[in-house]
């Protein structure tokens, strides 16, 4: 396993102007592991989360998933290999239901073309079939998140927690392999976050994804993480799991500042 | 309220019986209109006429979020090209018409190349830019009849023409309808969910697999399709074609059906379409048509010997949908469907 890991990170960097935002940083992540990134703000998780995913092109450095590379491509073809994510600012589409914010993710799984979209005249026309089959899937993960009472609505009439969920929900309708997960808990009641560490588990569990989870609530990343990494100023500061990296010092002084 | 008991019925076409009716009232209208209307026969072949246009400009702009301010030019060369390839080389209508609109769809190409650079105002600005430059090249190049224009006799059909208003009415309405279909099942489905996630997040669509540069393309390339018709049939059912009918403003007009009507629905461009040309038409006998004339008497003002105010009404119109019902025509429709379904309460 460790000599062909799942998913890897190898010393990407990637500055703004003078800032540098990531510093050569390399990581792996092994196929059916939790892995969380935590650091202060500011540190570079989420400029990390954008370089793999393809919304930044990461100056130098390698992205690979199951040893193909990724690096530099464009989002929509790095969700192609399977990964997806959800923001951290919430990304729906506001002047569209659940339903339609989820089935969007079926999109790579779809195919009506604007041809066979113009023929959606009877029930048994390609377009309808494949409009009936991923709705079908749709209502699938509708009931798995419990998002059910929301399904008809346009998501900017939702409540924040409910958002979150529908993002997630989004993701997972791309049937993804390597899901990213950019603060899921921000924002979210006690209540709401216990209900969305019982589905990060389940989605690892009964779906098998390997997820990537950038956190910054401490308790909820060490009851659920399999491994940790903590980064501040774009290097990473300690590797490893729940106890040694929050029991390191680097990482109490990045958080608490110097003494 | 029905409830539904399969996926289809969320995207199927004219779900439930209300809406069955309602669309077999409209289409009895549309076939019944030449005898009920006579004299309005124009007008009303005219209304057709935009409303392809409009269904469109609000495919790419209603739903696709991209801004197009030179639509007039995608419509000028529908109609030259419809017009020339039947004059001078002979080739029937039906064909000349849907090369005209597949030339108008590879100059959407064009136009979306900076489409995928620029966002707002830039866009606007870039077609604009394109809409004016069409104008200004067809009125230049020889052999295109110059500003004077061409005249076109009829729909050559190859074994017939037709040349009656009846018959282009009927034309115009038959492709209307099928375009209308078309454009309400490309926006139910997967395409025009994938131009809407453009419109709402396009890092969230492109993160979900949307090729953004493709849809964009697309939207851009069905837009103007669906001009490039348009044109084909007003330029047969004016009779001559000349470059001033594209002037940028009839552009500004074309958005403004596409606002007024309601931004994102196949039935707000129809009533968009059927409102703006109305007022353009009457435009010189404001005093006469319905609401504003009322209110116009009221006020005591006579705008019958006017012109150009019809521009003055259609900014008035504009700034009033934007503040005060942001969805248009058809959100008012929706209003009193609401208002209708839930009364008495």
């Amino acid at each position: 396993m460790s000599n062909n890991p799942f998913f890897t990170v190898d010393k990407i960097s990637k500055s703004f102007g003078g800032l540098q935002a990531l510093k050569e940083l390399s990581f792996h992540v092994n196929k059916g592991e939790i892995y969380s990134v935590i650091g202060p703000n500011g540190a570079g998780k989420s400029t990390l989360f954008n370089c793999i995913n393809g919304i930044y092109k990461p100056d130098t450095g390698s992205v690979k998933i199951q040893g193909q590379e990724i690096t530099g491509l464009r989002p929509d073809q790095v969700a192609a290999h399977k990964i997806s994510r959800t923001f951290q600012n919430i990304e729906l589409f506001s002047n569209m239901t659940t339903m339609d914010n989820i089935l969007l993710g079926r999109h790579m799984h779809m195919k009506t073309g604007v041809f066979s979209a113009s023929a959606m005249l009877w029930k048994n026309s390609f377009s309808a079939k494949d409009e009936t089959e991923h709705r079908r899937k749709v209502d699938e993960i509708i009931d798995f998140l419990d998002l059910q009472a929301s399904r008809n609505k346009l998501v900017s009439q939702l409540p924040y927690g409910i958002q979150k969920i529908a993002e997630l929900g989004r993701a997972l309708a791309t049937e993804p392999e390597l899901l990213l997960l950019d603060e899921p808990a921000a924002g979210l009641t006690n209540e709401e976050r216990e209900d969305l560490i019982f589905w990060i588990r389940d989605i690892r569990d009964e779906l098998g994804i390997t997820i990537i989870l950038i956190e910054h609530n401490i308790q909820m990343v060490s009851e659920i993480s399999d491994r940790i990494i903590a980064i501040n100023f774009g290097k990473k500061l300690v590797e490893g799991t729940v106890q040694e990296v929050t029991n390191n010092p680097d990482v109490v002084r990045a958080y608490l500042g110097a003494d | 309220m029905d409830m539904k008991r399969h996926h289809y019925e969320d995207v199927q076409f004219l779900h439930g019986w209300a809406n069955k009716f309602w669309f077999a009232v409209f289409v009895v209208l549309v076939i019944a209109a030449p005898y009920m209307f006579p004299a309005q026969l124009f007008l009303i072949s005219l209304i057709g006429v935009n409303i392809i246009i409009a269904l469109g400009l609000n495919i790419l702009t209603g739903n696709t979020g991209q801004i197009s301010l030179g639509h007039a030019g995608f419509v000028a060369i529908g109609a030259y090209t419809t017009v020339v390839l039947m004059q001078s080389w002979m080739i029937p209508f039906p064909a000349a018409l849907i090369a005209g609109g597949i030339l108008a769809m590879l100059f959407g190409v064009i136009l979306a190349l900076p489409a995928l650079r620029l966002e707002g105002p830039y866009l606007a600005i870039a077609t604009l830019a394109f809409g004016i430059a069409i104008k200004i090249i067809l009125g230049n190049i020889p052999g295109l009849g110059g500003h004077n224009g061409i005249s076109v006799i009829g729909m050559d059909l190859g074994f017939t023409m037709i040349t009656s208003e009846v018959g282009i009415y009927y034309v115009i309405a038959g492709i209307a309808l099928v375009m209308g279909i078309a454009a309400r099942n490309i926006v139910k489905s997967r395409v025009g969910r994938a131009f809407q996630a453009i419109r709402d997040s396009d890092i969230a669509a492109s993160a979900a697999g949307i090729n953004l540069a493709g849809y964009k393309t697309m939207s851009f390339m069905i837009s103007a399709f669906y001009a490039g018709i348009a044109g084909g049939l007003w330029a047969v059912l004016l009779g001559y074609i000349n470059p001033n009918m594209f002037e940028f403003v009839v552009s500004i007009e074309y958005f403004a059906m596409v606002v007024v009507g309601g931004l994102g629905f196949v039935a707000g461009s129809v009533m968009g379409a059927a409102a703006v040309t109305y007022l353009r038409v009457n435009s010189d006998n404001l005093n006469s048509v319905p609401v504003i004339g009322w209110l116009l008497d009221l006020m005591s003002i006579d705008l019958t010997v006017q012109t150009g105010v019809t521009w003055v009404i259609t900014g008035i119109v504009l700034i009033l949908v934007v503040v005060l019902e942001p969805l248009g025509l058809y959100g008012i429709w929706l209003r009193i469907k609401i208002y209708w379904r839930t009364w008495p309460f």
